[in-house]
C-alpha cells in the first residue's frame, strides 16, 4: 500500500513537473461536433500557447478510408469510365493551418514523416490504368476532395497574439463525415518538431438523422417497409384531403 | 433552410426541395404522367448522389401512383387481372434491375447506364408523342368535324398465336399472358435502374402492344406501378441502402399540392396541347443528357465510395 502510495506520488510529481516545461498547449472549443437535423457546417476553435520560440502547425485528419478514383475516357462517342486506381487509405477529411509557409518551417522529410500538407501525404495508390499514372490519380483524388470542401485548398494562417497565443478557425463542411478526427499540433523549432500533442474530436450523427442511418443499416427491411407504408399513407392521405 | 438528410449525408434547402417537388407535382398533375423521369435527373443535377435519387424517387412514386389510382379506381378504370400480370412480371423485373443496379455500381458504370436509358427511352417516348400530337393536331385543325377515320379494334399478327391465353374482361381482350409478363418485366426492370415508375413505357406499350382500351390503360398502369415501385423501394433499401425517407416526404409534400393544382389547369387546356408540351420536356431532358454523355467533361476524374458498403 506504501509503495502505492509513493509510486503514485512519483507519477503525479513528474506529471506535475512535466506540465510545467510544456512547450505547447492546445485545445479546442468542443470536442464533440454533432450533426443534428439542421446541420449545415461548423466551426471549431483551436487554441494554445507556446512556451518560447517556434512555428506551430496544425493538421485536421479525418478517418482514414479506402477510395476509387475512376478515370473517364472516350468510347464510341461517350464519355465512359475505363480506368481506375484503389487507394488504401486516404484520410476523409485533410486541412493544414500554419504560423508560416510549410517550405520555410521544415524539410521536406520532416513533413513526409509526420504527414503534414497535402504534398507529404501518403496514399498509396494501385492503378492499373495505361492511360493515366498514380500522380495523375493523387492529384485527381486531392482536387475531387478539395471540391467537396473535405480537403483544405491551401495551407490556413494561424495568428499569434503577443507571441505565445494562437488560435484559428477548422471548418467543417454540411458533408463531412462521421468518425474519430484527430487534430495534431506541432512546434516546430529550427526545422525540427520539438513538441507534439494530439487531441481527439467526434464527429457524430445525433439525433432523428443518426436513428434513421442506423435503423435504416441495421434494420433495412424494418426501414423499407415503413418507408413503402409511409408513402402509401401520404398519398391515400393526399387523394383523401382533396377530393372534392 | 438547411436540413440534413440522413442517407443521402448532405444538406439541402428544404425551400429548394419541395420547390422541386411542387414543380414536378404540378407537372404530373397536368400531364397525368407519374414525372419520376424528371424528378431523378433533377435530384441528380442537385448533387443527390444518383443511387439515392432513384432509390428514394421510388418511394415517391408509391405515394404519387397510390394518390393517382383512386380516383381511377372509382370510376371503375382498373383492368386489376391485367394488373396483377404486369405486377407479377414487374416484380422478377425488378428484382432483376435491383441486383443489375448494384453490380453496375461496384463497376462505376451505374451513372452512364441510368444516362444511357434516359437518353434511348426518353427520346423513344418523347420523339413519337411529338409526332403523334403535331399529326394529331393538324388533323384537327383540317378535318374540322369530318370525323377520324375509325380504327380496327383489333389486328392480329403473330401475337395473337401465342400460348397461356386469358381473358381480360375489364380489357376486352383475349391474349397471351407471356405477353404483360413480359412487358412488366422489361419495365420493371428499367424502373429500378431508373427511379421510375415506368408509366411513360407502360401506357403506350398498353395501348399499342397489348391493344388495350385507352379508358382502362391509365388506371392500370398506376395500379401496377404502385406494386412494381414498392418493391423497387424495399430492394434499394435493403440491397443499396440508398431510401432516403426525409428527402421522399419533402418531395411529396410539395408533389402532392403541386399535383393538385396541376391537376385543375389541365381541365383548360386541349389533350394535344397538353401533349406536344409533355413531348417537348420529355425531348428536353433526353437532349440535356445526351449532350452531357458526349461533350468533354471539365473533370475526368470521378470518385467512387471505396468499400463502403
Amino acid at each position: 500500500m506504501k509503495r502505492l502510495i509513493l509510486i503514485i506520488a512519483l507519477l503525479v510529481g513528474t506529471l506535475g513537473t512535466a506540465r510545467a516545461n510544456e512547450p505547447l498547449v492546445a485545445d479546442l472549443s468542443k470536442h464533440l461536433v454533432a450533426i443534428t437535423t439542421g446541420f449545415a457546417g461548423t466551426d471549431v476553435l483551436l487554441f494554445g500557447a507556446v512556451d518560447g520560440e517556434g512555428e506551430v502547425v496544425v493538421v485536421v485528419r479525418g478517418p482514414a478510408k479506402a477510395e476509387i478514383v475512376r478515370r473517364k475516357d472516350r468510347k464510341a462517342g461517350i464519355w465512359i469510365n475505363t480506368g481506375s486506381a484503389q487507394v488504401e487509405s486516404a484520410p476523409s477529411f485533410y486541412r493544414v493551418a500554419s504560423t508560416k509557409p510549410l517550405a520555410e518551417i521544415a524539410p521536406v522529410a520532416v513533413l513526409d514523416r509526420h504527414q503534414i500538407g497535402l504534398d507529404h501525404l501518403d496514399l498509396s495508390i494501385d492503378t492499373k490504368d495505361s492511360g493515366a499514372d498514380g500522380t495523375a490519380y493523387r492529384d485527381a483524388l486531392i482536387r475531387l476532395k478539395q471540391k467537396k470542401g473535405l480537403y483544405g485548398e491551401a495551407v490556413q494562417q494561424i495568428g499569434f497574439m503577443s507571441h505565445r497565443l494562437f488560435r484559428t478557425e477548422i471548418h467543417f463542411p454540411a458533408n463531412v463525415p462521421v468518425g474519430t478526427y484527430l487534430v495534431e499540433v506541432y512546434l516546430i523549432q529550427g526545422g525540427d518538431v520539438i513538441s507534439a500533442q494530439t487531441t481527439p474530436l467526434v464527429i457524430s450523427k445525433i439525433g432523428i438523422g443518426a436513428d434513421l442511418f442506423d435503423f435504416a443499416h441495421q434494420q433495412a427491411a424494418a426501414y423499407g417497409l415503413i418507408a413503402i407504408m409511409l408513402a402509401a399513407a401520404s398519398g391515400w392521405l393526399a387523394a383523401a384531403a382533396f377530393k372534392k | 433552410m438547411q436540413i440534413y438528410l440522413p442517407i443521402a449525408e448532405m444538406s439541402v434547402n428544404v425551400f429548394l426541395i419541395l420547390g422541386l417537388g411542387g414543380g414536378v407535382g404540378f407537372m404530373s398533375g397536368l400531364f397525368g404522367v407519374g414525372g419520376g423521369f424528371l424528378m431523378t435527373p433533377l435530384l441528380i443535377f442537385l448533387g443527390i448522389p444518383p443511387a439515392v435519387a432513384v432509390g428514394t424517387e421510388a418511394a415517391q412514386i408509391v405515394a404519387s401512383s397510390v394518390s393517382g389510382v383512386l380516383a381511377h379506381w372509382r370510376r371503375g378504370n382498373v383492368d386489376i387481372k391485367m394488373g396483377l400480370i404486369l405486377t407479377m412480371g414487374g416484380f422478377v423485373g425488378s428484382f432483376g434491375g435491383v441486383e443489375l443496379f448494384k453490380w453496375l455500381r461496384g463497376m462505376g458504370q451505374v451513372d452512364l447506364v441510368i444516362a444511357l436509358c434516359y437518353v434511348v427511352f426518353l427520346g423513344i417516348v418523347g420523339g413519337m408523342m411529338f409526332i403523334e400530337s403535331i399529326q394529331s393536331l393538324v388533323q384537327s385543325h383540317r378535318a374540322g368535324e369530318a370525323g377520324v377515320a375509325r380504327k380496327k379494334l383489333h389486328q392480329h399478327t403473330w401475337i395473337h398465336g401465342l400460348p397461356f391465353k386469358i381473358r381480360f374482361r375489364r380489357s376486352k381482350l383475349y391474349i397471351s399472358a407471356i405477353l404483360p409478363l413480359s412487358l412488366g418485366l422489361l419495365v420493371g426492370v428499367l424502373a429500378a435502374i431508373m427511379g421510375v415508375g415506368g408509366g411513360f413505357i407502360m401506357v403506350p406499350a398498353m395501348i399499342y402492344l397489348l391493344g388495350m382500351p385507352t379508358s382502362v390503360v391509365v388506371g392500370t398502369s398506376l395500379f401496377q406501378i404502385i406494386f412494381v415501385t414498392a418493391n423497387s423501394t424495399f430492394l434499394h433499401a435493403t440491397r443499396n441502402f440508398t431510401v432516403d425517407v426525409v428527402l421522399a416526404l419533402l418531395l411529396l409534400l410539395g408533389g402532392v399540392i403541386g399535383a393538385q393544382v396541376g391537376a385543375k389547369m389541365s381541365v383548360r387546356l386541349k389533350g394535344e396541347q397538353l401533349r406536344v408540351l409533355l413531348a417537348l420536356i420529355v425531348l428536353l431532358v433526353c437532349v440535356k443528357l445526351g449532350i452531357d454523355l458526349i461533350t468533354t467533361p471539365t473533370e475526368m476524374f470521378t470518385l467512387g465510395a471505396g468499400g463502403k458498403h
